[in-house]
């Protein structure tokens, strides 16, 4: 039987988030303190055994990522925190900044002493205005009260770009342009924002590292599975009983979070599928629900943990419009700087609208298929790279569904 | 306050023309040409840059649009909770399409990127104020409350 | 160095190399649509990706630096279907009209749908239909076409500074506008035509007047005359299959007068009247106390830009109209009345390597002649179309030579085709005007060249003049601002719009690359050290002009006709 554990959210519900009195009473601030005596490399290495993975989607290793930066010799380096949770059915970061925005903050303080910077920047989704001023009195408090020791921190508003969760969309966003992903190498951490060494990670993963400072990398490490230790927030949304949320170790499995932290499907009805890591995820039968949500296990059936959103389906449900509806999403937050997402998504969506109407054939299907098998390996940043997924997923475990509407 | 007057409050933030843009809109609804200009001489960017950042972002319009925005999440959880009868239902109301506005100019409709509300979908929001669990017979009460 | 295998054959490149440059070393060619060897990395396009062992993702070898030990494959079937896709995807939104296109036969994206036998689209094809763009008389736009790769913004915001160009929309939706999403007349453009050069396919293009010129010829009333800028000849043989340089003069002239010009005449006789008018105003401005440093004015791609971006600057701008606007009202004058022919029924045309001349030949101030001077514009490119509809065997023409008056030329003139050539032809003349002495070398090596912005000092005989010299417009920026600010050290300033020059101009054939701008000066200083004569002022023809018409360098006449005034464009957006 899994069992909830709550780190990123460990004060959810017990503090006032405006009252950072509240949070130091919890022992927060504490982790900085320790972590501003430590020798910056040995802080570094601390985070890097603990073997914490980003949980922004790519899943590279966060000390290792701090490294980098640290390496770099720069006269200004960032910290950026990635709060442009664009992932339709995901919310976890609004729920860590909305109810602990102190523990981001500490997570962004430690980060950048550790790399040497002195100002940092929160990218919130232009869809969060409510949270722009919890998160700017919570900075403010900190500063008044001196815990940051001089590291400063502004935020940024997105406006309406999910391809702004890319982290160098994300960069040019900050920079006021375009927010198009560049090309890479060079990463963030040797040139990110304007050029300057740059750490960006999840509100999830700052939110992380204090409770690692505390408690050790060990204790972290040994957390879920070894590979990608730790907890992770699900959202869920859908067909199931409880559309909430919850945080539990990696090792708990896909059908643990649908049938007993979502409460099974409503209705009585049956399971049809569930979409895992937001829009961009794969689609996942119930043949493969015992898998554990880890970053590996989830890549080794084709699929990714991504943003830790959960959107299941029932029995009733119409897979083929649903898929419809989230080409046209692509469709839509392309940037179009390159070729095969721009023209690939458009494409996609003329197609699945063709399918979905009942006016496709098996060829429209097979060129789906080749076409999203391009993208995913051509494509200029991980928006076109996975873009496909939902369409070959479906297309791959519930091909009666789409056979049954064609011509 | 005029528009001028807004941008140059942002001036010495670098890369601040997205943030000045998001105050424009709050006091105009949306970014008239002369504010991408002048935005573009501010932030000493070619005019050419700065409308191209304005048409980038969805939030930003460049013509002209309703007073009070009225955005609905089209996104795959609020899809299957059944926003399509709240966008019927709002179009019904308001007597314009999706993309449109009200010809009296109090109301924009649009459709918006998952605002992060998916425990309670449908959702919508105005001006920025989130509105959950909307259903077609909602809709008559929550819009009361711009007119 | 870093070691690595590309296709099973071992390469060594520098530390920093891309994939592509790798591959090129041991030539294995891979496809680009998106990169310009002269531009940044756009990596945007696609088609350039390969697999690299070990990795999910493909590679975009114009962008991927190499690694020590890295495994590269160009051609597997992974890789041919990505890139056939990707190409599809592209053509499934270009119109297929190639047969209509201006750039039917020298067109990136025709020539991979070739090498890639892209035949039956399973993608429908969809056109946007959008509106094409002729507001300007130098450029047309024909964004349906656009298959954008950036190019031409970086051609308008790096290299020139113009800006006009830029993004609209984002996704698929997403196009390449001039500013504010308007017409092209409306924004900053300057017509210096880079962007023509910089677009792989037909959406950006000269406005063709072809047309218009075979109804002249055919009308029996109209007596053809012709004028060739400098920096054509070097290109034009590039147009008609030959190596750049290697169209001879005369043979060019025969072929102009094979295709129905009835007068060939040559804008390097105004190239060495513009020395004298020019010279003589720098030495007026300097003894007199004038403004300065004064800018040379041939360039009508500069001009607009000084009137765009620096109307503050408008009194620094020689007062000398270009060579082919001094050519258009002597013309319709002097030559016509030494010829015997009624100006009326001249039909005055000038080829030029140049888009902006289209405009400034249709500017209200230049009648000068009591008629409109110059009547038509056609760059080389059209030219070249001429030549080819015309069928003629350019390797068994007979050369002849070029009709007088006005067909006389110094190697002066003819350098004014390169970067620098005008400075260096004014120096010529200036140094023999205020020194008195025989110029014993003429060659100016230091004013020579693509370098962006060069500078030089000359001792006239005591007095020490500074020069510069900027070619591409983003160059010409840095000299601005520092005048404007009060800072420029110089005395005179050359400035062409376009990069190399006028050998580089918006109208020459298209140039994929510097390094084809880098020959044709080659070529240009080749003709120059041909001329016997190589000083302006020794022009026999430009004395006799003098002594029969003009009188004197800056006088009543030559103000009436060879000078002009500028004015402030005052545009919506910049």
């Amino acid at each position: 039987m899994a069992e909830e554990m709550r780190i990123v959210l460990r004060n959810y519900g017990k503090i006032d988030p405006l009252k950072i009195d509240d949070y130091i009473a919890q022992g927060g601030y504490k982790s900085l303190e320790k972590a501003s005596s430590m020798d910056k490399e040995a802080l570094i290495e601390e985070v890097k055994k603990s073997n914490l993975r980003g949980r922004g989607g790519a899943g590279f290793n966060c000390g290792q990522k701090w490294s980098f930066a640290y390496r770099a010799n720069a006269d200004e380096k960032y910290v950026v925190c990635n709060a442009d949770e664009g992932e339709p059915g995901t919310y976890k970061d609004r729920l860590i900044m909305e109810n602990d925005p102190h523990t981001l903050i500490e997570g962004m303080a430690i980060c950048a002493y550790a790399i040497g910077a002195a100002k940092g920047f929160i990218y919130l989704r232009g869809e969060y205005p409510q949270l722009i001023d919890i998160l700017n009195t919570a900075i403010g408090q900190a500063k008044e009260k001196a815990v940051l020791k001089g590291f400063d921190i502004e935020v940024r508003s997105g406006a309406g770009a999910y391809v702004c969760g890319e982290e160098t969309a994300l960069i040019e966003s900050i920079e006021g342009k375009r927010g198009e992903p560049r090309f890479k190498p060079p990463y963030p951490p040797s040139e990110g924002l304007w050029m300057k060494p740059t750490i960006v990670n999840n509100v999830e993963t700052f939110a992380s590292i204090p409770v690692i400072i505390e408690k050790g990398a060990e204790w972290y490490a040994g957390i879920g599975v070894p590979s990608y230790p730790g907890t992770k927030v699900f959202t869920l949304t859908g067909d199931v009983n409880n559309k909430t949320f919850f945080e539990v170790p990696t090792n708990t499995t896909i059908r643990e979070i649908v049938y007993q932290f979502g409460g099974g499907i409503p209705g009585g009805k049956k399971f049809k599928a569930v979409q895992i890591g937001g829009t961009s995820g794969a689609f996942i039968p119930d043949s493969l629900l015992n898998t554990p949500v880890a970053f590996d296990n989830m890549s080794a059936i084709g699929a990714t943990l991504g943003s830790g959103a959960v959107f299941v389906l029932d029995e009733t449900r119409d897979i083929v419009d649903v898929t419809t509806r989230i080409a046209k999403f692509f469709e839509h937050e392309s940037c179009g700087k390159c070729a095969p997402c721009r023209e690939g998504t458009a494409r996609m969506h003329e197609l699945m609208e063709l399918v979905n109407s009942g006016q496709g054939s098996l060829k429209d299907i097979e060129l789906m298929q080749k076409l999203g098998n391009v993208m995913s390996i051509a494509c200029l940043c991980g928006l076109g790279q996975a873009a496909p997924a939902p369409i070959l997923t479906t297309i791959k475990h519930f091909g009666t569904d789409y056979n049954a509407k064609l011509m | 306050m005029d528009y001028k007057d807004i941008i140059a409050s942002y001036a010495d933030k670098p890369g601040g023309m997205i943030e000045a843009y998001h105050a424009v809109q709050r006091e105009l609804s949306y970014l008239p040409v002369e504010a991408v200009t002048e935005a573009a001489r501010v932030f000493n960017l070619p005019a050419s840059a700065a409308y191209g950042v304005a048409t980038f972002y969805s939030m930003f319009s460049v013509a002209s649009r309703g007073k009070n925005v009225i955005r609905i999440c089209e996104s795959a959880p609020c899809h299957v909770a059944g926003a399509a009868e709240v966008v019927a239902a709002l179009e019904r109301e308001l007597g314009v399409k999706m993309g449109e506005s009200t010809a009296n100019g109090q109301f924009a409709l649009e459709y918006t990127e998952c605002v992060g509300q998916c425990q309670a979908t449908p959702v919508i929001t105005i001006n920025g104020k989130v509105h959950l669990d909307v259903s077609p017979a909602k809709v008559p009460a929550i819009l009361a409350e711009y007119k | 160095m870093v070691n690595l295998t590309i296709d099973g054959i071992k390469v060594s490149v520098p530390e920093g190399s891309t994939i592509l440059q790798a591959a090129k070393e041991v030539g294995i060619k891979i496809p680009t649509l998106c990169h310009h060897p002269d531009q940044a990395v756009k990596a945007n396009c696609r088609v350039c990706v390969c697999e690299v062992e070990g990795n999910r993702l493909l590679a975009a070898a114009c962008a991927q630096p190499v690694m020590e030990g890295m495994v590269v494959k160009t051609r597997t079937p992974k890789v041919i279907e990505a890139r056939k896709t990707i190409l599809e995807l592209i053509l499934s939104h270009h119109p297929q009209d190639c047969l209509n296109c201006i750039r039917n036969g020298n067109c990136e994206l025709q020539d991979l749908a070739n090498e890639y036998f892209i035949r039956d689209n399973p993608f429908t094809l969809k056109v946007r239909g959008l509106k094409k763009d002729y507001s300007t008389p130098s450029l047309f736009r024909d964004p349906d076409k656009c298959v954008l790769c950036r190019r031409c913004i970086e051609a308008c915001t790096v290299v020139q500074s113009v800006n006009a160009l830029g993004l609209e929309n984002r996704g698929v939706l997403s196009m390449v506008v001039p500013t504010m999403g308007g017409d092209l007349m409306d924004s900053a453009c300057v017509m210096c035509g880079q962007c023509i050069h910089a677009c792989p396919v037909g959406a950006i293009g000269e406005v063709e007047e072809i047309d218009k010129l075979l109804a002249a010829i055919a009308d029996p009333d109209k007596v053809v005359v012709t004028q060739i800028a400098p920096a054509v000849r070097v290109a034009i043989g590039e147009e008609v299959g030959m190596k750049t340089g290697d169209m001879p003069m005369d043979v060019f002239v025969a072929g102009l007068r094979q295709v129905g010009f009835d007068y060939v005449l040559h804008t390097n006789f105004t190239a060495d009247l513009t020395i004298l008018e020019e010279g003589n105003e720098l030495l007026q401005r300097l003894k007199e106390g004038g403004t300065l440093p004064m800018f040379t004015s041939c360039s009508p791609g500069w001009i607009n830009f000084c009137e765009t971006f620096y109307p503050d600057l408008l009194d620094n701008l020689s007062t000398c109209k270009s060579p082919q606007q001094m050519f258009g009202p002597l013309v319709k004058t002097y030559w016509a009345d030494k010829m015997g022919i009624d100006p009326a029924k001249i039909y005055s045309v000038s080829i030029m390597p140049c888009t902006a001349k289209k405009f400034e030949a249709a500017r209200p101030e230049m009648n000068a002649s009591g008629y409109r001077d110059v009547d038509l514009v056609l760059t080389t490119r059209e030219i070249g179309r001429l030549f080819r509809m015309s069928g003629l065997d350019f390797d068994k023409l007979a050369g002849t030579n070029f009709d007088s008056w006005m067909g006389a030329y110094t190697g002066a003139a003819v350098i004014f085709g390169a970067s620098g050539g005008v400075m260096e032809a004014a120096l010529r003349t200036v140094y023999e005007v205020v020194t008195g002495k025989t110029l014993e070398d003429v060659n100016f090596e230091v004013t020579r060249g693509i370098t962006g912005i060069k500078e030089a000092e000359v001792d006239l005989d005591g007095t020490l003049v500074k020069v510069a010299i900027a070619n591409g417009l983003s160059n010409a920026r840095k000299l601005m601002d520092q005048v404007r600010a009060g800072e420029s050290p110089y005395h005179f300033i050359e400035i062409m719009a376009c990069p190399g020059g006028c050998i580089g101009g918006g109208g020459q054939p298209i140039t994929k690359a510097n390094a084809k701008r880098v020959e044709r000066i080659d070529s240009i200083y080749v003709e120059d050290e041909k001329c016997a004569i190589r000083k302006s002022h020794e022009n026999p023809e430009v004395k006799t002009l003098y002594d029969e018409f003009l009188h004197e360098p800056l006088g009543h006449k030559s103000h009436e006709l060879l000078h002009t005034h500028y004015q402030a464009k005052n545009k919506k957006y910049l």
